[in-house]
């Protein structure tokens, strides 16, 4: 048998094609191509909004007329055309259900093709989940048993229905509309998303859980989060994303805010994998997200991320460290390959006293893809005694990809105490030759190679969350995670 | 009028007045082009995004000095590394100073930029290498157009430059505000060393706006040592634009030491254009008051098996603001690449601020790059220690920034150097020690 070079490797990825490509045929309801005033009223009424939401929208649409689409961001891309693109789309299968039988049966097949089935997460797994095709949710369920604590968690529609009061003291107040040009697009015309609350002192005793599809053709996909831990507070919350293949390019800017109030913590994970485009770089979904935690006093903000789809990611979950004691983490992998390209990373803005963050970043970049990490670690001069730690690795498989660093740091308290590393390399050829004598042929030994490199961030998922990341890594990297 | 069209106004007058071949005009005219195209940077740049120029630029500069100014040697000996013999090009006011300066055309050129724009036997010297390395940003662009004077080395192939060569700016002041644009070439050919200490020093209160470009070429196997002394005063601002072409196995580095003036800026740029080639750069920053110091290094890693360390250490009081900008480029080619970078800093102020921005991009998969920065203060249990040991808080918290400084320090090969840098250092923390242990 020949070796198995990371040449064969390369070629193996660049073949490989996307597995979850496939289409639903649900028969949807959908608006009109473009944006105007109009629509955004529709989009409103249609979800039943009260006045001041309806509001709210025109003002976001109205600053982001003024705006101008970002180009700082080390990506290249065409742009997408706001005016081609339809705005609300939503499954024709309402009302909601109260069993799952009665659900669409060819959505339920779309689920279990991804291998989240319901049935099987909810006996099993004991998660809650959100499920959110094409913007509407569609099933919410374990919602009597997260009810008996207090805990709120449905979709962000029927929040702003049930719980106004509740919706509108926070939306917005970490990302306001007017914070950049796809939170302000976001912030007018988002079809749905998830709410949570977490009350004072309560454990949340499960992972919340929302999956997100892109699903029906030149949809965009303008998903709201918002995730509110009241004081001493904890909840754990999963965010994942799968999307159907398309030739033309999809938009994703989606915002999610998270507050932490006194003495709560908060631990988001991500794990997202749309469409990348095919092997020519064709296609894909543009993903430019807003992710924003809030830490008030003895806070805890964690985001953990595995990026491995999207053709061009555009992402900086970021913690705003604002009370005394608060934390904020930020662990990421982010693969790309063929001609992805990724420009992410995270913020961590040091207001209160004692605050502390830390950065673990891995990149991989395969094929003709690029990578970078973006980030901001700021200590104003109030924050006494904060303390950053940030590590960036990067990986090269193959000389036709690039691996970019671009860390800011700004330091204005002389008590600050920050540290910066990052690391560039490939695998070596000593590693292999070591696992090779020891009986690991080539394939595996890039596989464990790989996922120890990545280790690190995948320790932070939590565990029903873990093998979902590791099945997404091995479609971005096929034959190299194990 | 504001400085800009000033300048671009009177860039006629002064190519008039300037009598020079072609070549150099033909790029000093499309120097002057580009620089009206572009402008002075602004802060919306990402280059620029720490360091604003508007304050400075509001002066109203004296494009060109009136007249001479003569200088004793007694009133100006403490500027110089006077305890060794080294060749000397001064410059006050931007004019050439004959009685203060030491050049030779023995075996090696220490001479002048203007006598090598105009003497047509180093017409294809100028030709070769005049505005090859410099790039086409606003600042060097518009030095370019501007050049007249400075300092020209040349070092033939298989020769050492026999001792130091010390390249000083005086201003004095004559007009209320200067505008200063010096312009120096070095060609140090194969097999060749050189050792170049440059400070521009301000002898008044008068603003004084120096807009420096270098131009360096290592050839094959060449070895060229660069020290930069910024300690200015407070009126005093920097633009040091330097340009450093290498190529195989040669081995080039600057040390910056930078210790005052209003506004500094040293953007430090390398491109490794042949394989093994090695490239240092190194930093040491200690300011307070106001003063502002932006480093901004590019190193461009083009061919495979090169290598760069960057090491910069800054200690910031007052309400000094430091940025370090530092950015390796890694091409696709560039394979067995080793860069390393770091930036440490210390902040012992409350005003004070550091901005650090370290970036790497790198397009080979077969590279060892790391960069680290940190911020951080003084070691409590050390200083601690010292005044257990009797040793005065000031002189214990001095012991350590020195420590703090000293692997920058070990690496400066010229023994006088070093032990100025470190009376500087001294003076600057407020302690009466000599550090040359």
């Amino acid at each position: 048998m020949s070796k198995y070079t990371e040449d064969d490797l390369r070629e193996e990825l660049k073949t490989k094609e996307y597995e979850y490509g496939f289409y639903t045929d649900i028969e949807s309801e959908t608006f009109p191509n473009g944006l105007n005033e109009d629509i955004v009223r529709a989009i409103s009424k249609k979800k039943e909004e009260p006045e001041w939401m309806t509001e709210w929208r025109l003002e976001a649409f109205r600053v982001w007329q003024d705006m101008e689409e970002p180009e700082w961001a080390n990506v290249r891309y065409e742009k997408p055309d706001f005016q081609g693109i339809s705005y609300y789309s939503a499954p024709n299968s309402k009302p909601k259900y109260d069993s799952l039988d009665e659900v669409d049966p060819e959505l339920l097949a779309t689920f279990e093709k991804l291998g989240i089935s319901l049935d099987e997460q909810k006996k099993l797994a004991g998660v809650a989940m959100d499920v959110v095709v094409d913007s509407v949710s569609v099933a919410t369920t374990f919602k009597k048993t997260l009810a008996e604590q207090g805990i709120i968690f449905m979709s962000i529609s029927e929040a702003i229905q049930e719980h106004p009061e509740l919706v509108k003291k926070y939306i917005g107040t970490v990302v306001p509309q007017k914070d950049n040009f796809y939170a302000a697009l976001n912030s007018a015309v988002f079809s749905d998303g998830s709410f949570c609350y977490i009350p004072k002192g309560v454990k949340c005793p499960m992972e919340l859980s929302t999956y997100f599809r892109i699903n029906q053709a030149g949809t965009g996909q303008f998903e709201r989060t918002l995730v509110i831990a009241d004081e001493g507070s904890y909840v754990s919350y999963l965010e994942g994303c799968t999307a159907p293949s398309r030739d033309e390019n999809q938009l994703h800017a989606a915002v999610v805010e998270l507050i932490a109030l006194d003495d709560a913590e908060i631990k988001y994970s991500t794990v997202q994998n749309w469409f990348p485009g095919n092997a020519e770089g064709k296609g894909g979904v543009f993903n430019f997200v807003t992710k924003r935690g809030l830490c008030e006093k003895n806070a805890k903000i964690s985001w953990t991320q595995v990026e491995t789809g999207s053709a061009v990611t555009w992402k900086y979950p970021s913690c705003v460290l604002k009370g005394d004691h608060s934390v904020g983490e930020f662990y990421s992998i982010a693969v790309t390959n063929n001609y992805q390209q990724a420009d992410t990373g995270t913020k961590m803005i040091h207001l209160g006293k004692n605050t502390k963050s830390t950065i673990i970043s891995k990149g991989i970049s395969a094929g003709k893809s690029q990578n970078s990490y973006r980030g901001l670690v700021q200590i104003s001069s109030r924050a006494e005694n904060a303390r950053n730690f940030s590590q960036c690795d990067s990986l090269l498989m193959g000389n036709e990809c690039g691996a970019h660093t671009f860390p800011y740091i700004e330091a204005k308290n002389k008590s600050a105490k920050i540290e910066h590393e990052a690391t560039t390399s490939k695998i070596g050829e000593d590693q292999i030759f070591y696992c090779n004598q020891r009986g690991i042929d080539t394939e595996k030994a890039i596989a464990l190679i790989v996922n120890g490199f990545s280790k690190e961030v995948l320790n932070k998922l939590p565990m029903e969350f873990a093998v979902e990341a590791q099945k997404l890594l091995e479609i971005s990297l096929e034959g190299s995670v194990g | 009028m504001d400085l800009k069209d000033k300048l671009v106004s009177s860039f006629l007058a002064f190519e008039n007045k300037v009598d020079v071949d072609s070549y150099v005009h033909d790029v000093r005219t499309d120097a002057i082009k580009v620089f009206e195209e572009k402008g002075f940077p602004s802060k919306k740049e990402e280059a620029w995004k720490y360091t604003s120029l508007n304050k400075i630029l509001k002066e109203d500069y004296s494009v060109f000095p009136k007249q001479e100014n003569a200088l004793e040697y007694k009133d100006v000996k403490k500027y110089f590394i006077h305890d060794i013999d080294t060749y000397k090009i001064i410059f006050i006011d931007g004019k050439y100073s004959s009685h203060l300066s030491e050049t030779t055309h023995d075996g090696i050129d220490v001479c002048l930029m203007s006598a090598a724009l105009t003497k047509p036997k180093y017409r294809l010297i100028i030709e070769n290498y005049f505005n090859k390395a410099a790039t086409k940003e606003s600042l060097a662009s518009l030095n370019t157009a501007f050049s007249s004077e400075g300092a020209y080395i040349h070092i033939p192939k298989n020769k050492i430059a026999d001792k130091p060569i010390q390249i000083l700016h005086f201003s004095t002041g004559n007009e209320s505000a200067t505008l200063l644009q010096p312009r120096n070439l070095i060609v140090a050919e194969e097999n060749s060393h050189v050792q170049i200490i440059e400070r521009h020093q301000n002898l008044t209160d008068n603003p004084v706006l120096t807009n420096s470009v270098t131009e360096i070429f290592a050839k094959k196997r060449a070895i060229v040592d660069y020290y930069k002394i910024q300690n200015d005063t407070a009126k005093a601002s920097l633009i040091d634009n330097t340009f450093i072409k290498q190529q195989r196995e040669s081995v080039a580095s600057v040390h910056t030491f930078a210790f005052g003036g209003k506004l500094t800026r040293n953007n430090l740029n390398f491109y490794q254009e042949g394989e093994r080639i090695d490239s240092i750069l190194k930093g040491v920053t200690i300011l307070g008051d106001k003063e502002h110091v932006d480093h901004n290094t590019l190193v461009h890693h083009i061919e495979p098996n090169c290598e760069s360390h960057q090491d910069y250490k800054g200690v910031f009081g007052d309400n000094a603001t430091g940025v370090f900008n530092g950015k390796i480029i890694v091409e696709k080619e560039a394979q067995k690449t080793n860069a390393f970078q770091s930036n440490n800093n210390i902040l012992i102020s409350d005003k004070a601020s550091i901005n650090t921005k370290p970036q790497l991009e790198i397009f080979a998969d077969d590279v060892k790059c790391s960069h680290g920065c940190t911020i951080g203060q003084l070691d409590e249990s050390a200083l601690f220690y010292m005044q257990s040991r009797g040793i005065p808080k000031k002189e214990a918290k001095a012991l350590l920034m020195y420590a703090f400084c000293n692997n920058v320090l070990s690496s400066v090969k010229i023994p006088e150097v070093k032990y100025r840098i470190n009376k500087i250092i001294a003076n600057k923390l407020g302690v009466d020690i000599g550090f040359n242990l």
